[in-house]
């Protein structure tokens, strides 16, 4: 099988963007005393986390699989996490 | 004064545990919204794959005929995987084809199928709305919360899934201990049928499940597994996320390094990956299961962390079946009496815990513990193959009796007699 991205992988799926209203936000204050970012980084499997040039956690909430890994890895407080509102997100063709 | 309920029961979440639940509810008679926060029922849905179906046909018993299945699975193949061998129990037997023992499914397709037979019991589904809250008064839960609409019920199903928020919010859940939990990442990779066939050796819509252990997950706790659907593959990693976060490792990597790993490759070649998702998975067997019950609420399925995982099977959607049937009698029950309180509920965690799957719970509580020790990842299957490497490798050196050949390798093995003996009888209590 052609080894692919994760971006490729990701494009393969569908998904609707709620522009309005990400559902992902990182406290970057507590983010950075923590130091769980790179933990955040390293267990999405979506990607959805980065390291940004200035030392903050970049996110990407369009890419999310919704699964949680991120929010039950994270020290308290550290993420705010939702689903996306109703209709919104990922939506498995598959499963 | 409280407001009339809109329902008797509020199902949050489409899946089996709550489609389960809402069928059987409907069924009798009672009013029941299943409220599902995809645009259509099971599009937030993702599982390995494999269901195994006696349950679920006692609810449907045309499942198999009706159903979108992908395959019934006649073969089980075990795979210790290490970096230049694998090791391999390949099981098959034609008694687990009749009756059908256990199927493959991909959920978008299974799940709406479960919901359209809900709405035809007379249930009401409400796609497309993300529950933000459960509504309580007194103490008790009456209703959820969804933006501008409240829906009132006498009970609350909380059947969303394995972050249970609606379970978090009534109390009934906190933070989960990591090594409660896994990270499962999967692809669909889509095959062609005939080819798919030819490669796994399967005849009309037989299918075969691969658990694979050792090499796959860098040394990270858990498993690979790749399961045959009708065109195309599910294949993935489940990783323990305690150990996950402990080695550092990256899920994306990991998963990758599996499947191209040279025993995995292999059986994907010339697929394409047409899909690609991560789901958390209880991991915690018996120790996971909390509180399922408060005043005007029960939690089913993953949402009260209902999972068997011995190494050998993984169960999830079973239990979520069997959940799903105590579930409804219990509600049905107190509705009946007119007490949805907490001990109105209580039958239903007696009735879990009475049925098979509640008893298979009991029997496995100590296989996550067993499952943790590290020997099991890559030890085992190293040892395994470098015997067998001694067994068929005829390099000109005098053959040994295995037994000395055995003794020899395990000489060299970081695996201690102990370690074996130790392991050997907790896997046999555990297991």
């Amino acid at each position: 099988m052609r080894t692919t991205s994760i971006p490729d992988r990701l494009a393969a799926n569908s998904y609707v963007t709620d522009e309005e209203q990400p559902h992902i936000r990182v406290d970057q204050e507590l983010a950075r005393r923590t130091g769980c970012g790179d933990r955040l980084i390293a267990v999405c499997p979506a990607k959805v986390y980065t390291r940004e040039a200035d030392g903050t956690v970049g996110v990407e909430h369009a890419a999310c699989l919704e699964c949680g890994a991120c929010f039950a890895v994270a020290d308290p407080g550290v993420l705010e996490w939702t689903y996306p509102r109703g209709g919104f997100g990922i939506a498995f063709r598959e499963g | 004064m409280t407001a009339e309920p809109d329902f008797d029961v509020v199902v949050v979440g489409a899946g089996i545990a709550g489609c389960v639940t809402a069928y059987r509810l409907a069924q009798a008679g009672r009013s029941v919204a299943l409220v599902e926060r995809g645009a259509v029922p099971g599009s937030k849905n993702l599982s390995g794959g494999v269901l195994y179906s006696r349950g679920l046909e006692e609810v449907f018993p045309d499942l198999l005929e009706r159903a979108p299945i992908e395959r019934r699975i006649t073969r089980n193949y075990l795979q210790l995987l290490n970096a230049e061998s694998a090791v391999g129990i390949d099981y098959q037997d034609r008694r687990l084809a009749e009756p059908v023992n256990a199927v493959t499914v991909l959920r978008a397709r299974f799940d709406p199928w479960l919901a359209e037979q809900c709405e035809e019991a007379g249930a009401d589904l409400l796609s497309g709305v993300r529950v933000d809250e459960v509504l309580r008064e007194d103490g008790r839960v009456v209703g959820v919360r969804a933006g501008e609409d409240e829906l009132r019920a006498h009970v609350v199903v909380a059947a969303d899934g394995v972050n249970s928020f609606v379970a978090r919010g009534a109390g009934l859940r906190g933070r989960e201990p990591l090594h409660h939990l896994a990270l499962g990442v999967k692809a669909v990779v889509a095959l062609p049928e005939e080819r798919l066939r030819e490669r796994f050796h399967l005849t009309g819509d037989e299918g075969v499940a691969y658990a694979v252990v050792g090499d796959c997950t860098r040394g990270v706790g858990g498993g690979g597994f790749l399961y045959t659907n009708r065109a195309s593959l599910s294949v993935g990693v489940v990783l323990r996320l305690d150990d996950l976060v402990a080695k550092r490792e990256d899920s994306a990597a990991v998963f990758d390094h599996f499947l191209a790993h040279p025993f995995v490759a292999p059986l994907l070649e010339g697929g394409e990956v047409v899909e690609y998702g991560s789901h958390l998975v209880a991991e915690g067997g018996l120790a996971m299961l909390g509180e399922v019950v408060t005043d005007g609420m029960v939690v089913v399925g993953d949402a009260a962390g209902l999972t068997i995982n011995t190494g050998l099977t993984v169960r999830g959607m079973d239990l979520a079946v069997a959940s799903g049937v105590a579930a409804a009698s219990a509600v049905g029950q107190a509705l009946d009496t007119g007490d949805t309180s907490r001990d109105g509920l209580a039958g239903y965690r007696r009735e879990l815990l009475d049925s098979t799957a509640g008893r298979d719970l009991q029997t496995y509580a100590k296989a996550p513990a067993f499952l943790e020790r590290e020997r099991m990842y890559h030890d085992y299957g190293a040892l395994l193959g470098d015997v067998l490497h001694r067994v068929y490798d005829h390099d000109l050196t005098p053959r040994r009796h295995l037994l000395d050949v055995a003794r020899a390798e395990l000489r060299r093995s970081p695996v201690r007699v102990r370690d074996l003996v130790r392991d050997g009888l907790a896997g046999v209590r555990a297991l």
